[in-house]
């Protein structure tokens, strides 16, 4: 064999592990589509917030509603975009959504968020709500830095971003929201762009 | 030199048997289908490589059942791990010199 050939194999080989160990069909797009969804959302409550005419939330308030609604919207939008965009981009690299890779992927992703989403809730209704902002961060990037090995290198950073941004927001509360889009909003754009620019082109 | 060129596996010389090596280097256990679909191979093509590889112990089959249908597994041996990273070194080694 020649030296061509044993680079080829190389290549092969090291194709072969990628594609069958990690999920390479992230798309960038999607990132940056959650990351607008998120800052669209937070707007929104924003502006409920302040056209109410008090500065902080009663939990069985008309507008406390609103805001959970509108949080459910922007994860709602985001997932279905995630899917969509996805699969086209694994149609295009001539790889399956739906296989082992892409499994493995999800449960390691959902165990740490769904875990996070009840307690969040559990916390909600019994009148804690204060650190919201801050838990929904924490728990999210621990799904990231979780579902890391399983897919494109650098999604495990935007986990460990997510979970600094959640400490320094249990230290100013007060600060939630603005810390929510920070970690949810600009973060997701910039992520986003990055594995755009990386991997999609 | 020498040395080098016995460390190049000829069970190995070949893109299906490199592709399932690999894939199994990184995953505990793949089926058929997986495998199929991974490496763009056939059937009968499929099935003949990793006899070969099982042959030399290389590699592990285990046929079971899920529900009705047939499933065969595949996974690496120890044997067929310290073969194929020798393997790789060897190449690593020809293509610095």
């Amino acid at each position: 064999m020649s030296t061509e050939d044993y680079l080829k194999d190389i290549t092969e080989i090291k194709d072969m592990m990628n594609k069958s160990s990690r999920f390479l069909s992230l798309s960038g797009l999607s990132g940056i589509m959650a990351g607008i969804y998120a800052l669209a959302g937070a707007a929104i409550a924003y502006y409920l917030v302040s056209q109410s005419g008090r500065n902080y939330l009663i939990l069985d308030g008309k507008i406390f509603t609103f805001i959970l609604i509108d949080l459910a919207a922007v994860a709602l939008l985001s997932i279905v975009t995630a899917i969509i965009l996805s699969t086209q981009k694994a149609k295009k690299n001539n790889e399956t959504l739906w296989n082992g890779t892409s499994k493995r992927l999800l449960s390691a992703f959902l165990i740490p968020l769904i875990t996070g989403g009840i307690y969040i809730l559990i916390k909600i209704f019994s009148n804690h709500y204060g650190l919201t902002g801050s838990l929904m961060l924490i728990f999210y990037g621990l799904a990231l830095v979780n579902a890391s090995k399983y897919t494109i290198g650098n999604v495990k950073y935007l986990g460990y971003i997510e979970i600094l941004l959640g400490l320094i927001c249990a230290i100013y509360p007060g600060y939630g929201f603005w810390f929510w889009v920070l970690g949810f909003g600009v973060m997701h754009i910039l992520y986003g762009s990055l594995i755009y620019i990386q991997h999609d082109r | 030199m020498k040395n080098i060129i016995g460390n190049i596996n000829k069970a190995f010389d070949h893109r299906i048997r490199l592709g399932i090596m690999s894939i199994l280097m990184v995953n505990e256990y793949a089926d058929f289908k997986m495998l199929k679909e991974l490496l763009g191979a056939t059937d009968g093509n499929l099935a003949s490589h990793t006899k070969a590889l099982e042959k030399e112990e290389y590699i592990l089959v285990e046929k079971s059942f899920i529900g009705r249908k047939p499933n065969t597994r595949y996974s690496a041996t120890k044997k067929g791990r310290e073969a194929f990273k020798k393997h790789v070194e060897a190449i690593e080694k020809l293509l610095k010199q």
